[in-house]
């Protein structure tokens, strides 16, 4: 891969404008309406939002991993190392897939082949981008979940998925994103489909070897809980746009969008003691299919004036290091 | 797994045992007395009764089937009432251009028909698909006799590339044995390589839209090992069920292939007999046919263990 010398040695990736749309029997959808953003070397990145916000669609975007049929990405960049990813060709992306951006998907269950043994499937990813032999790659996929703690590697290589826990599941997942030490793993909802006790297992596995490894991690997720404690820096998306970005502690400390403070008011909050009903935000994700005139979360909005319903918001700094869409950010951040 | 395989054994002969009994019953029912087949157009009451005497038509039909069932059971599979020869080496004769032709045909459909279905499914309404769906409809509707004729003439009659009939055994040459084979092969195939290929189309279709298959690419890998390694192995079990049944169809198609290509095989030796009232031949044939099936549903079962590691029995 051709290496750009970007001004900022520590941007590992960076998104531009990117536009994907879904295209159905007689509808357009703009999944991604302009999203850009940075990933930092080594930093973990929380996005977060509602489903369907275009979070996965994001990840999915930056691998090229969308349905060929039905979604493209229309128009902006992602830059890997300073590298346009939506200008390789496919060869050149497969390299790049699994090598240096790795992805773990939400569903343990369906996501492992299940007709092919663990240490094979881990293996494989190996064998695809190193020339390791096939006995190397096995011993790394050994080695592998033992990284990722499942007890008894030496027996469970030979296991098939269905012969796994939910959970263990996950590790595995893991243990294949791993197994070449990619430098930015994309996490798509890792913990969602698991029981509560496992998803803090899996998250602390999370952190504990991106904290080993070096590696940048994005941390898609709707749990703002979640988000708190892995992430550095977070995203906060609605409707294909991200309306707020900021550190975790300032957007915890002073969220400056509306959804966001939205979305934080409806984690239940153990210090508040048993509270009769969790607020929520009221109405419902506007359709993507049509285009959205002014701020998108205006009909939901509280602090909606005016200039929301006519004018779209565009990102802009409230302060050093946070960004919001939004007129009012400021009001927002003082209520 | 041993104990499925004996469970599978005990209830194949008691399958066996209704197989037996339907086709004792059913030929014995039909119209038509062998006796008075052997005896000719205008033999004397008298001849046809010693005749029926003789082969033990007289005797109570339970009484008939005990003694057929034994001597099946012995190895005896009778003598035809009109050849005179054992029933056993008629079909051993007869055995070579029919398997030859079986085993050619479902060669080339499952080759073809997989791939062909492959193809379609990883470039949906792509060209491979279309013509797919247009050879189907062909390959489906358009019987042997038709398919057989019709490449008779533009292939042996009109440009002499291929014989037009007749069959070489496999110990003439290898060459000769092979040419004389091509057009019987294609016409029988090409239904089965239709059917093959919708339901290998069906199948991979399903499984490239699961989750695993995007895992698979995320890791990196190529088009090729996504479509032969992780999709095609999950495919798998629909795909083994079809060349299973066609195996079974297929008995039916060779009848009338070797008709319409003059080939010497079981299936023109049945015809015959059928017309001849031959009862031992007709009954050995499709006991005999009955237990291949059964045997190749069994075989079919096991094999999807192999493919499949979440099938245990």
């Amino acid at each position: 891969m051709q290496m750009h010398q970007t001004a900022r040695n520590d941007v590992l990736l960076e998104l531009r404008d990117l536009e994907t749309r879904f295209y159905g029997e007689e509808s357009v959808t703009r999944a991604l309406d302009g999203i850009s953003f940075q990933v930092m070397k080594g930093e973990t990145l929380g996005v977060v939002g509602e489903s369907g916000c275009g979070k996965s669609v994001t990840a999915l975007s930056i691998l090229r991993l969308l349905p060929k049929v039905s979604a493209r990405i229309v128009g902006g960049e992602v830059r890997f190392h300073g590298c346009n990813l939506l200008e390789l060709s496919d060869r050149e992306m497969r390299k790049i897939r699994g090598d240096q951006i790795a992805m773990i998907f939400q569903e343990p269950m369906t996501s492992l082949n299940p007709v092919y043994t663990i240490g094979h499937q881990i293996a494989e990813a190996v064998q695809i981008h190193t020339k390791a032999s096939r006995s190397v790659a096995k011993a790394k996929a050994e080695e592998m979940l033992r990284l990722v703690r499942i007890a008894d590697p030496e027996r469970r290589v030979s296991n098939y998925p269905h012969e796994m826990s939910g959970g263990m599941r996950q590790r595995a997942m893991i243990a294949m994103a791993l197994a070449c030490s990619p430098e930015l793993l994309i996490a798509d909802e890792p913990t969602t489909a698991l029981d509560v006790t496992i998803q803090a297992q899996i998250l602390r596995l999370i952190v504990d070897l991106k904290e080993r490894t070096g590696t940048a991690v994005m941390f898609i997720t709707h749990d703002l809980g979640v988000v708190a404690e892995t992430c550095q820096r977070v995203i906060v998306m609605y409707a294909g746009r991200i309306v707020e970005q900021a550190t975790i502690n300032d957007l915890f400390a002073s969220p400056a969008h509306p959804y966001t403070q939205g979305l934080m008011r409806s984690m239940p909050d153990p210090r508040r003691g048993r509270q009769r009903r969790l607020p929520e935000i009221p109405g419902i994700v506007p359709s993507l299919r049509d285009p959205i005139v002014g701020c998108s979360f205006a009909p939901r909005c509280p602090f909606a004036i005016d200039i929301c319903r006519e004018k779209t918001p565009v990102l802009r700094d409230v302060r050093a290091g946070h960004t919001a869409a939004c007129w009012r950010a400021e009001e927002v951040m003082g209520a | 797994m041993a104990a499925y395989i004996l469970r599978r054994f005990v209830s194949t002969i008691a399958v066996m045992a209704m197989v037996g009994i339907f086709i004792f019953l059913l030929l014995r029912l039909a119209p038509g007395d062998p006796a008075a087949m052997i005896a000719g157009r205008n033999a004397a009451p008298q001849l046809i009764a010693s005749i029926r005497e003789q082969l033990g038509l007289n005797d109570p039909i339970p009484v008939q089937f005990m003694r057929w069932v034994r001597d099946i059971l012995g190895g005896d599979f009778g003598t035809s009432i009109f050849a005179g020869r054992p029933v056993l080496e008629l079909i051993s004769q007869r055995l070579e251009p029919t398997l030859s032709l079986a085993i050619l045909t479902m060669i080339l459909s499952v080759t073809v028909g997989v791939s062909f279905g492959i193809l379609a499914a990883w470039r949906t309404g792509g060209l491979v698909d279309r013509l797919l769906a247009a050879f189907s409809a062909v390959g489906y509707s358009v019987p042997v006799f038709v398919i057989g004729y019709f490449l008779i003439y533009f292939f042996a009659i009109r440009t002499h590339w291929l014989p037009v009939q007749g069959y070489v055994p496999f110990n003439q040459g290898l060459g000769p044995w092979f040419v004389h084979l091509i057009l019987p092969t294609v016409a029988l195939g090409l239904g089965y390589i239709a059917f093959v290929a919708r339901v290998t189309r069906a199948s991979m279709l399903e499984v490239l839209s699961e989750d695993y298959m995007r895992t698979a690419a995320a890791k990196g890998a190529s088009s090729y090992a996504m479509l032969f390694q992780h999709a095609l192995k999950n495919a798998g079990v629909p795909i083994l069920t079809v060349i299973g049944i066609s195996f079974a169809y297929l008995i039916g198609g060779v009848v009338l292939t070797e008709t319409v290509f003059n080939l010497p095989g079981i299936g023109r030796l049945v015809v015959n007999a059928i017309n001849n009232r031959d009862y031992p031949i007709i009954q050995s044939v499709l006991i005999l046919t009955s237990g291949l099936y059964v045997l190749i549903n069994l075989a079919v079962d096991l094999a999807y263990t192999l493919i499949d590691p979440r099938i245990r029995y």
